[in-house]
């Protein structure tokens, strides 16, 4: 999922004032942002609290299903149509795609709630780790599923590099090696790296990304 | 052909030095460090933006070594350039009439002076080893042809004290099959791991040349476990360096008994004076 965290309230507040908006819809997502604690029914309703203590009107706010979905987010700001014709701005907590998809979706300022930071893991409740950069050219076949290209600091495809020490990173040293853990769990499964991996293509992480299976049938 | 290559392939102990390109453009200092390890030594490095900080490139420094009359082992890191970029400078260095090539990934860039850049690595030294492999039969790493190829001889970095040694000894096997022809090791001190690298190695017919690493003071002590990614200061080195009455003095005789025991063990010595570059004479002749 992507992982995000609250944006800096003063930076919110700078948005709002810039164009002066005095009432404002808040828009939440019930997926990422839900699961992170950072845009859901109950961070939505907390941020509508501290715009009203800080003297805002809140016209209105929503949890869409999946803020992302340009559709489901036109359906739901069809519901709240009244309440985001009387505001001024629209302050969104979900994802870098999710603002962007409510921006398509409602003709009126938007601006963003939370920082978006990554595609990780909740390895438990709260706790989030960073675990795919969606290169578009997956190595996880090969490294034992532990994506080197996001776990290892310098993103190194083969390593160790020279500075690990006792297993740990030289970057990260409270961590393990991602190419120490990779062979170990190689070596559990019976496996083992034969092979030196190419370099990376890197043109498949080239931006902006876009996919049509309708005509292509698939694929980037 | 590289004397360091003909060296080491004739079975001769060789002697390799380091130095830092400047910071800046005046080259004073690195000369006055040449001239006076040149004596002593076959072959230089010349570190390549070392610990992620801004220095004069390797390249331009490795020429002036050059003129200078003793034979360069240029670095490259590949924190720094992406792909173009570290083919380009290898056709250039080689345009530049240097011969041996030392391939290393790089700390990360947080390590350095400048921690807010980007760290580049498109490629990891044994990627680029395998480059500079393909250049000497005449091709880029796309496979095409170039107009004139290159003759490298190549080496990298290898770790012997690093655990776990099965995973050092892949990457090793890697680098190998990759078309790395010798080896520096980072500063030794336990001379058993060294033997076992170079046992491990020697049945694949690659040179280990090993590192020393002259701590003259307890300042360079704490120096190296802080800032040196993957090295750390035995205790037992530590405290003999601590306790001497000349610290300094007590380190050129720790150097020349490691020098010693490495020509019993590997292909060669590769001394980082670390500041003590009067003293390479004494550390090598075993006389510290
Ligand atoms: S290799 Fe690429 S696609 Fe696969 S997990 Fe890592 S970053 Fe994501
Ligand atoms: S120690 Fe391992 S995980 Fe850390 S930067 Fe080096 S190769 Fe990557």
């Amino acid at each position: 999922m992507i992982i995000t965290r609250p944006r800096d309230w003063d930076r919110i507040k700078a948005n709002l004032s810039d164009i002066a908006a005095k009432r404002v819809f808040v828009m939440g997502c019930g997926q990422c942002a839900t699961v992170a604690h950072t845009g859901g029914e109950k961070e939505v309703l907390e941020t509508a609290e501290r715009l009203r203590a800080e003297g805002y009107e809140v016209t209105g706010w929503a949890v869409g299903e999946v803020t992302c979905h340009l559709n489901g987010t036109k359906l739901e700001s069809r519901k709240h149509r009244s309440e985001i014709d009387d505001a001024d701005a629209v302050l969104v907590l979900a994802c870098g795609a999710g603002v962007q998809t409510t921006a398509d979706a409602i003709a009126k300022p938007v601006f963003p709630g939370l920082e978006s930071l990554f595609l990780g893991t909740v390895i438990r409740n709260g706790i989030f780790e960073e675990r795919c950069q969606t290169c578009g050219d997956c190595v996880l076949d090969k490294t034992a599923g532990i994506c080197p290209v996001t776990t290892c600091p310098k993103g190194l495809l083969n390593g160790p590099c020279g500075g690990m020490w006792n297993g740990m990173c030289e970057v990260l040293t409270d961590r393990e090696c991602t190419h120490v853990r990779i062979q170990r769990r190689l070596a559990e499964q019976g496996r083992t790296r034969n092979s030196t991996l190419e370099p990376k293509d890197f043109s498949t992480a080239l931006k902006p990304g876009g996919v049509n299976i309708r005509q292509q049938g698939g694929g980037r | 052909m590289s004397r360091l290559r003909e060296l080491l392939e004739s079975g001769e102990f060789v002697v390799t030095g380091e130095v830092a390109p400047p910071r800046g453009t005046d080259l004073a200092d690195m000369h006055a460090s040449v001239d006076l390890l040149a004596p002593h030594c076959h072959a230089l490095n010349v570190t390549d933006n070392q610990g992620a900080s801004l220095h004069l490139s390797s390249l331009a420094a490795s020429r002036a070594i050059l003129e200078r009359g003793i034979e360069p082992i240029f670095q490259q890191t590949c924190r720094d350039r992406n792909r173009l970029a570290l083919q380009s400078d290898l056709l250039a260095a080689w345009s530049l009439g240097l011969e041996n090539v030392l391939v290393v990934t790089g700390d990360d860039p947080r390590a350095g002076d400048h921690p807010h850049a980007k760290g580049v690595f498109d490629l990891d030294s044994t990627q680029l080893a395998s480059i500079a492999l393909g250049m000497n039969e005449g091709r880029d790493m796309m496979g095409r042809d170039l107009k004139g190829g290159t003759d490298f001889y190549i080496g990298a970095a290898m770790f012997p004290e690093a655990e776990p040694w099965d995973v050092q000894l892949a990457r090793i096997e890697q680098k190998v099959a990759a078309g790395v022809r010798f080896f520096q090791t980072q500063a030794i001190f336990d001379m058993d791991k060294l033997q076992r690298a170079v046992d491990a190695v020697r049945p694949l017919g690659v040179k280990v040349i090993a590192g020393v690493l002259v701590i003259r003071s307890p300042r360079v002590v704490d120096f190296v476990n802080r800032n040196l990614a993957g090295l750390m200061v035995p205790d037992h080195v530590a405290d003999r360096i601590r306790s001497a009455p000349d610290p300094a003095e007590e380190a050129v005789r720790l150097a020349a008994e490691q020098v010693r025991d490495i020509r019993e063990i590997a292909d060669g010595v590769h001394v980082m004076p670390l500041g003590l570059d009067t003293e390479v004479g004494r550390i090598l002749d075993g006389s510290g």
